[in-house]
């Protein structure tokens, strides 16, 4: 069995990335991205949250009458969120107000109602919590890197350190939104044509392979 | 009832559609925004509904918010609250249309249970509660974040049909090339800024 959690685990975080593969879930979290530190515990919200709403909505899942299943999935991944945004408010209340309503918004982002649907309503519970916090994952990854990006050339700072000398001039546009969209689109494409071309040469293989 | 900002309940309309739009600007609603946008129809009965149901839900979870959840001390369930709102106000839509206009319910009929989870709706509301609009306000606020993002969805459908036969590297066909229209679209909206300064 434990192969098959390396392979769910792998699934959520490469070939199955939520946001290369699935394309969801950019909604909530793009809004942060200009600031390492913030993605960061974004991300581990939003993994926090998919990863035990998983669990247990998992666990439940027989108990769940069709009709009203997502109502319950949101009321469910709601628990979890609001969990996530009173230990942001105790403990890093700098942070939880710059977040503002993009913590709340965990809840709409769609990962995790994508998660619990596709793969917590036909799965045993453990790997399901294990889907949920590799897809978190995987998820969290990708905007790390775009956030490191975006904060480097915006304010020439990463973790609000600065790093770049005084002859940098920041990239404004870094910091404002189009830039965002710019960079998960090029991120898309990178990773497209890698699994293209990683897909044609193990083909070209198997071709050579079987002659 | 707290101190409301001193802004123009117009200006607040028109500031929502086009400097701070809630899409091109927040980031809200791009999941069912990028799926949708492949039909120019569809895209304007989801940005129809969308509007609907943005504006009603920012006037009753202004009421719930001020009424109830401040009153009671339940500010801690405030979204489980304000999901339930949404997801009550979607049904009723739904109920209403489906009684008075069936053409319409027809076009519209599958776009609404999926608005219960776009995450434009919670955010609006999210905002209205963040920055303490007074029940005008919000109501500008949400009827004018419901149509930029009405706008945003019709803009893109458009582009997208147009590109649609385009030469496009294989790795951005689709979803790449989608989030790069709206990119520049994000930037050609943040020429308007300088019109209306609001946040």
């Amino acid at each position: 069995m434990k192969s098959n959690y390396g392979k769910i685990l792998k699934d959520g975080i490469w070939s199955n990335n939520p946001i290369f593969v699935q394309v969801l879930g950019i909604c909530s979290t793009l809004a942060v991205t200009n600031n390492v530190k913030n993605t960061l515990i974004m991300a581990a919200g939003v993994t926090f949250a998919t990863g035990l709403g998983s669990l247990t909505l998992s666990a439940i899942k027989d108990l769940i009458p069709r009709k009203v299943r997502m109502i319950i999935q949101v009321l469910v991944l709601s628990f979890y969120v609001i969990l996530v945004d009173i230990v942001l408010r105790a403990y890093l209340p700098a942070v939880s107000k710059q977040l503002g309503p993009y913590v709340g918004l965990i809840i709409t982002n769609c990962i995790l109602m994508g998660r619990a649907e596709a793969f917590a309503a036909a799965n045993p519970p453990i790997a399901s919590l294990v889907d949920g916090v590799a897809n978190g994952l995987g998820y969290g990854i990708v905007l790390t890197a775009i956030a490191v990006i975006r904060e480097f050339l915006g304010f020439g700072s990463i973790f609000g350190m600065r790093i770049a000398g005084a002859w940098f001039t920041p990239w404004t546009i870094m910091i404002m939104a189009p830039s965002a969209f710019f960079l998960v689109a090029l991120a898309l494409w990178g990773a497209k044509s890698y699994t293209a071309r990683a897909e044609a040469r193990r083909k070209a293989a198997g071709a050579v392979r079987s002659r | 009832m707290p101190e409301s900002p001193l802004i123009n309940p117009l200006v607040l309309f028109f500031a929502s559609i086009l400097t701070s739009n809630i899409l091109l600007s927040n980031f809200l609603g791009t999941c069912s925004f990028i799926a949708i946008s492949k039909d120019w129809k569809s895209s304007f009965g989801l940005g129809l509904a969308v509007t609907l149901v943005i504006g009603l839900c920012a006037a009753i979870s202004w009421a719930v918010l001020y009424l109830v959840i401040i009153p009671l001390r339940i500010e801690y369930l405030s979204f489980v609250i304000f999901i339930i709102v949404i997801a009550a106000v979607v049904q009723v839509l739904e109920m209403v249309i489906d009684r008075f206009s069936p053409s319409l319910y027809l076009s519209l009929g599958i776009f609404l249970p999926l608005i219960t989870v776009n995450c434009a709706v919670l955010g609006a509301v999210l905002f209205m509660q963040i920055r303490k609009y007074s029940l005008i306000q919000s109501v500008a606020f949400g009827f004018g974040s419901g149509a930029g993002w009405w706008l945003a969805i019709m803009l893109l459908a458009a582009i997208r049909k147009r590109i649609e036969n385009n030469p496009v590297p294989a790795g951005l066909k689709g979803t790449g090339i989608t989030l790069i229209t709206i990119g520049f679209m994000a930037m050609a909206f943040i020429g308007f800024s300088g019109m209306i300064a609001v946040q």
